[in-house]
């Protein structure tokens, strides 16, 4: 259980985060979502005690992870695939964590074999490994300590898909086994199919805290298309029901009305009906559009 | 793999072997774990040892070779200067290991600035201030064997070549072995200043500047004839280093005890390894 309240950071004359306060709960994987420059990478350090904040609290189990005298147990994190010495081999980096926090050595062998760098990928300098080899490092040394909270930065970065599906399948299965997993991204797309809960910020402020399928219906996007011979008259009747309709051909996209109405409205009028198919907006709408105000950086932005 | 979906009612299991207590011994062997686990480290090392006893043998030979019978006469008088303890270890090496010392000091934290391991290992161990303090006792440690060797071999093997000519001494010379132990203890005293320095900078670049300036340039700028400048350069570590080591600096004009000259070697190990310990406890990392 991770909870954050009130947490503000600021540099200097920087607001980098700003009064986030919400729960992130064992037994889900959480997605944590902004944009590049939102303030997720920020937040993660400052629940790792790692940066402090100006104002607000945040705690994981109750405590703050800064008072902890060792943290592998209690938390294990990928902040950042870079965040290890080139010149160690990926055994001696995680034996050294090991060592650190009093887990036994055999553990670096197992979590070593769990993100499929056994053997001799093992011995081999961190130099020498490619972005995913790195991001499954820096899993099996968050899978260390067997911690009841896991923290992942960008993840998926540099995986392949084989190891994107790994992944997913790693994080649900450490929420299932009632861990608190928390995985950030700035690609709706990525947390899709990983995520059961969401937490949305933009500049540094909390926009959306809740369950994937309640964000998905925040989308506005929804539309019905509708296949019709007599295109322009059905367009018109629409239209004049108070909805947005674009003609292609006997194509019809309309937006404002539902798929249940259009029907009854084209048999009122005895216009015949080919298609009709009800699209939802999909996640990455919604996450668009509640994230395109508070935007840092937008291509084509207006200077 | 698995796909297993989420309950969110599975309660996690703490392992069955908990949370042992936390131990410094831990981190001490975390730390020397680290430090052996770097291919550069023994290098470091080995190069070090070698250049700064090739050069104390270097100037040894030189006067093995240029003594000749007519100099013999002058054989006490050469041992009564001082000058086979001033070639047990001279102060062209003195500069090197000086130099290679604060290297090792300071990389052993800017390395780890440097990559991003440092947000890596604070969050293993949120216990800051023990990280350090144990990363301060094994560069100490280790600094410290590594300084005794090469004091020791420079001054047995610089002697040897001496004795052939008849000019040599023994450990048990006044003052012999105290110019073993000053040029060992300063190897600790450098390693640790570097590493003081590059936990405030946190970049190799400046870092080495800064130590080169502290260890090195300091003591060349300050005059041991006038009061005020020779007050500070009685605070600084090479001054103590050459009144450890050579005879004659208790005749200048401001003179100064060993004693002393013991005490700046403890100071600046202790402020070093303070500024290490307590400087990264509020930080962002």
């Amino acid at each position: 259980m991770i909870e954050v309240k009130d947490l503000t950071k600021r540099y200097g004359a920087t607001t980098a985060v700003k009064d986030l306060t919400f729960t992130v709960r064992p037994g889900y994987v959480t997605g944590f979502l902004g944009p590049n420059g939102a303030g997720k990478s920020t937040t993660l350090r400052m629940i790792l005690g790692l940066n402090q904040p100006t104002g607000g609290t945040v705690t994981v189990g109750g405590r703050s992870f800064r008072d902890r005298p060792r943290g592998l147990r209690h938390v294990g994190a990928l902040l950042d695939a870079g965040d290890m010495h080139g010149g160690r081999s990926a055994a001696a980096h995680l034996a050294v964590l090991a060592r650190s926090n009093r887990i036994p050595r055999r553990r670096v062998d197992e979590v070593l074999a769990e993100v499929g760098l056994a053997g001799a990928a093992g011995r081999r300098r961190i130099g020498g490994f490619s972005l995913g080899m790195r991001q499954r490092l820096g899993i099996a040394a968050a899978l260390l300590g067997d911690p009841p909270v896991l923290l992942f930065d960008e993840p998926l970065n540099g995986l392949d898909p084989e190891g994107v599906l790994w992944v997913r399948g790693l994080f649900r299965r450490l929420a299932a086994e009632g861990r608190t997993v928390f995985v950030s991204s700035h690609l709706m797309s990525e947390m899709e199919n990983t995520a059961d809960e969401l937490i949305v910020i933009g500049r540094g402020e909390l926009i959306a805290a809740e369950s994937l399928t309640r964000f998905a219906a925040r989308g506005t996007g929804a539309n019905v298309t509708v296949r019709t011979p007599r295109a322009a008259d059905l367009a018109d009747v629409l239209t004049a029901a108070g909805a947005v309709v674009h003609q292609d051909g006997p194509l019809l996209t309309v937006t404002g009305l539902d798929a249940a109405r259009v029907g009854d409205l084209a048999c009122r009028h005895a216009l015949p009906l080919h298609e009709l198919a009800p699209r939802s907006a999909s996640l990455e709408e919604a996450f668009m559009e509640l994230t395109a105000q508070s935007a840092d950086y937008l291509a084509g932005e207006a200077r | 793999m698995t796909t297993g979906t989420a309950t969110g009612t599975a309660p996690y299991e703490a392992g069955t072997t908990g949370d042992p207590a936390a131990r410094f011994r831990d981190l001490l062997a975390a730390e020397w774990l680290k430090l052996w686990s770097l291919r550069s480290t023994p290098w470091a090392y080995l190069i070090t040892a070698l250049a700064v006893i090739g050069f104390n043998v270097g100037q040894a030979y030189d006067t093995y070779r240029y003594w000749t019978d007519e100099n013999a006469g002058d054989a006490d008088k050469f041992i009564r200067d001082g000058i086979p303890l001033a070639e047990a270890f001279t102060s062209n090496a003195v500069v090197i290991h000086l130099l290679a010392a604060g290297a090792i000091g300071a990389v052993t934290v800017v390395g780890e600035y440097g990559t991003g391991l440092i947000r890596t290992t604070f969050a293993a161990v949120p216990a800051r201030r023990a990280v350090m303090a144990a990363k301060a006792a094994v560069v100490a440690v280790v600094t410290t064997a590594f300084g005794a060797l090469v004091a020791f071999v420079s001054f047995f093997s610089t002697q040897a070549i001496l004795s052939a000519r008849d000019i040599g001494v023994f450990l048990d010379h006044p003052g012999a072995l105290r110019v073993v132990a000053a040029s060992a203890l300063l190897t600790p005293v450098a390693a640790l200043v570097g590493m003081a320095i590059g936990t405030l900078l946190r970049h190799m670049g400046s870092t080495m500047i800064v130590t080169v300036a502290t260890l090195l340039v300091l003591p060349m700028v300050v005059s041991p004839d006038r009061y005020w400048s020779a007050l500070i350069a009685h605070a600084l570590p090479f001054p103590a280093w050459r009144r450890l080591t050579e005879p004659g600096a208790h005749f200048e004009a401001y003179p100064w005890s060993t004693g002393g000259a013991w005490t700046v070697y403890a100071l600046w190990a202790l402020a070093a390894v303070a500024v290490t310990v307590f400087s990264v406890d509020r930080r962002d990392q």
